[in-house]
């Protein structure tokens, strides 16, 4: 099988096209000097700057962490450029009409639905290109719900006390290497804000992409869910080919106020590499959110792309009755090296945790969980139910899993399921001989391992997730 | 239909099908019996294509068209539909689903239009009917959690459905009781239609009693020793396998 499996996940990138938009791309090199032109660039306050500032000074006492299952050459951070924006900004387009026809097409090509098909489909879109948001559609329908969904550097000046309140206090500036980096040189990100008691009236996605040669790329995003709302938050990624590996280093921070409900879904499809391993996007990723009194975060993610994926979204269940959920799917094919899992933190009193994750590793991929369940003294009566099952295609691909339990109440129930399985011959064979191809049979064989998962996804997304997950292994199967 | 000239195959080095020949008109139902060893599931195997069994010599042609040259997936597409003796487990692809997927990839090799969802469901309830499966079993993952018997009739659910030229039973009646095995041959003899052609690879002559046989075939050491009508299946039962290992050696 394992020579079917090679010649199947074996496909070119569909993702991996460039588009020629001028860029006002910042020479490579980050001292105290970049962090304060960016922020200049993005006419910030002073308080932002002195954020970023004390950021950058943590970042320089750091080093990078080593700890993670995942093998790469060191990161020449001083080669890398800390900002670009894409020329056509400076004319600042007021509509659809004023941007740029390339990048219109881009976003075709990306299938992203930026006209009026997104109001039928119900979703709102806050397209990243690079380092600043070209287009924001559908926020003054948001608004008038009181829903605040816009670019993080906007929210900055528009609502500077809800972004100073909230700001670090889920991931703080030093919280690890990566997020210290990324406080201090955050690029753009979104900003979302649901009143008390408020139902978000429509989904929110953001598409990120990476364009521009050489740059890193630094979201932040903040998300305040107010007593008592609700959010689905969809964030979609892809990236055109390239050679050179970029850094990708994110921040994500929610905050579920008393009985609030945060529900945050990903699609991670950045360009992960060649056959032979050149070139794809490192991703080094901070999310987290903090839950309080009857609240409930939720993350659901699909990660196929990247080359080095090191990502944990994580909950903090400080009030109680809080609950956290973690659903992930995380695919590895050729050379892709993927460390990811979930923290969750259990303060509160009978606050409950579930994670289930799926690990598919194809190809020379190695794919890693690593998952915390930390249970303090005070969180009287908690639960937390973990399955962790990995699915391997090929002979040559690995699975690991490092699953931490603390427990300091010995009220608390913890329970841990485990499984590795293969996609054996004997399944490939049966689907054959059902008339089915190799590859759509491992499609659908993978697929099925994956449900449990998929149906966390909001509807549009879990097709996507679905035609992701056969694009990604195309030649895997031998 | 199928015509099997000195067939040759061997399995991870050794040689088990030793110049076989056999020819299946359309409608004709052949019995493969034979002691343990005898080669008799590898020429499903071999017939249908699964990696691991290796033809060395010898032709096989199926509606015309050199079989061995085939793809496994088009193999099947073309007709040829193999029961197995052991139904593996897909966990998470609900039977719907892998149904229809192979149902379409059939119909599509034929030059047929899709069958609409709602008319391939109705389609496959009633088929899991006449093989008395609850079409709850639909929604449930292909084989995933089935017992021995459930297994053995959802492969004739899919025979069913997917409307073959030739059907090869391998054993399907390994591991049935009486109640199954009447489930499973009735499945079988409403297919009988004077076009349709089976391949029934038995070790025990009780399957016979259920769907008749138009010709017995013994497989000793990998080729065909002895062939006859019905009542050489009763022979053998009586007899054993023995005396015709001999005649063959």
């Amino acid at each position: 099988m394992t020579e079917q499996v090679e010649n199947l996940i074996r496909k070119d990138y569909s993702a991996g096209f460039h588009t020629n938009i001028e860029s006002d791309t910042l020479k490579p090199g980050l001292d105290e000097g970049v962090v304060r032109f960016i922020s200049a660039k993005k006419e910030e306050p002073e308080w932002m700057l002195e954020w970023r500032l004390k950021a950058f000074r943590a970042w320089q006492e750091m080093e990078e962490p080593t700890w993670a299952h995942v093998h790469y050459p060191t990161i020449n951070f001083q080669a890398l450029s800390y900002y670009s924006a894409p020329k056509s900004m400076a004319d600042k387009p007021k509509s659809l009409a004023e941007v740029d026809p390339e990048l219109l097409d881009m976003y075709a090509k990306l299938g992203i639905p930026l006209h009026e098909q997104e109001a039928l489909a119900g979703v709102a879109v806050d397209a990243v290109i690079d380092s600043v948001s070209v287009v924001t559609t559908y926020r003054a329908k948001l608004e008038e719900a009181g829903v605040i969904f816009c670019p993080i550097s906007e929210a900055i000046k528009r609502f500077p006390e809800l972004v100073r309140k909230y700001l670090g206090t889920v991931v703080p500036q030093k919280d690890n290497f990566y997020a210290a980096l990324n406080s201090a040189v955050f690029s753009d990100g979104s900003f979302v804000y649901i009143p008390k008691g408020t139902r978000c009236p429509m989904e929110l996605s953001t598409y990120f992409r990476i364009n521009e040669m050489n740059t890193g790329q630094f979201e932040r995003t903040l998300i305040v869910a107010d007593e008592g709302s609700y959010v689905s938050y969809l964030e979609g990624c892809t990236a055109p080919m390239r050679d050179e590996n970029q850094l990708h280093a994110a921040v994500v921070e929610l905050v579920a106020l008393d009985d609030a409900q945060i529900k945050y879904s990903t699609v991670q499809n950045w360009y992960p590499g060649d056959k032979e391993g050149k070139g794809g996007i490192y991703n080094f990723v901070t999310k987290r959110g903090i839950c309080h009194r009857n609240a409930r975060i939720s993350w659901t993610q699909v990660e196929t792309g990247s080359a080095i994926t090191w990502k944990y979204p994580s909950c903090i269940l400080k009030g109680d009755n809080s609950v956290g959920e973690f659903y992930s799917v995380a695919l590895t094919n050729n050379f892709q090296q993927a460390d990811t899992g979930t923290k969750m933190i259990h303060i509160g009193k009978n606050t409950r945790s579930t994670i289930v994750a799926k690990g598919i590793s194809a190809g020379r991929s190695q794919s890693a969980y690593r998952g915390l369940v930390r249970i303090n003294a005070g969180a009287e009566g908690a639960r937390n139910y973990t399955q962790c099952d990995s699915l391997l295609i090929g002979d040559r691909c690995g699975a690991h899993t490092f699953p931490y339990i603390e427990s300091k109440n010995s009220s608390a129930q913890i329970e841990h399921e485990a499984t590795t399985s293969k996609v054996s011959d004997d399944q490939l064979f049966l689907c054959q001989q059902r008339g089915l191809d190799a590859e759509k049979a491992v499609s659908m064989i993978v697929n099925g391992f994956c449900r449990e998962v998929f149906k966390e996804l909001p509807m549009e997304f879990a097709v996507e997730a679905g035609k992701l997950l056969e694009v990604s292994l195309e030649g895997s199967v031998g | 239909m199928l015509e099997i000239h000195n067939l040759n195959a061997r399995v991870e080095g050794a040689d088990i099908l030793r110049n076989l020949s056999l020819s299946v008109k359309p409608g004709e139902v052949h019995a493969i019996m034979g002691p343990n060893g005898a080669g008799k599931s590898t020429l499903g195997n071999v017939l249908s294509g699964r990696p691991g069994y290796e033809v060395t010599s010898g032709e096989v042609l199926f509606n015309s068209k050199n079989l061995l040259e085939l793809e496994i997936e088009e193999r099947a597409r073309e007709g040829l539909f193999l029961a197995f003796q052991y139904p593996v487990e897909i966990p998470g692809v609900t039977n719907m689903e892998f149904l229809k997927a192979s149902v379409d990839a059939r119909r599509k090799h034929l030059g047929l239009p899709d069958l609409s969802s709602f008319d391939f469901m109705k389609l496959a309830r009633e088929t899991s009917k006449k093989v008395s499966l609850d079409p709850a079993f639909l929604k449930r993952g292909v084989n995933e959690g089935f017992s021995g018997g459930e297994k053995k009739r959802n492969e004739i659910m899919q025979m069913m459905l997917l409307e073959p030229n030739l059907c090869i039973l391998d054993e399907t009646d390994s591991g049935l009781d009486i109640d199954a095995l009447q489930v499973v041959a009735a499945g079988v003899n409403a297919m009988r239609d004077g076009k349709r052609s089976f391949i029934v690879v038995t070790h025990y002559q009780r399957l016979l009693d259920y769907i008749v046989p138009d010709f017995v075939h013994v497989l000793a050491a990998g080729r065909i020793v002895k062939t006859g009508g019905k009542d050489l299946a009763l022979e053998l039962e009586a007899k054993g396998y023995a005396w015709l290992e001999d005649e063959g050696a």
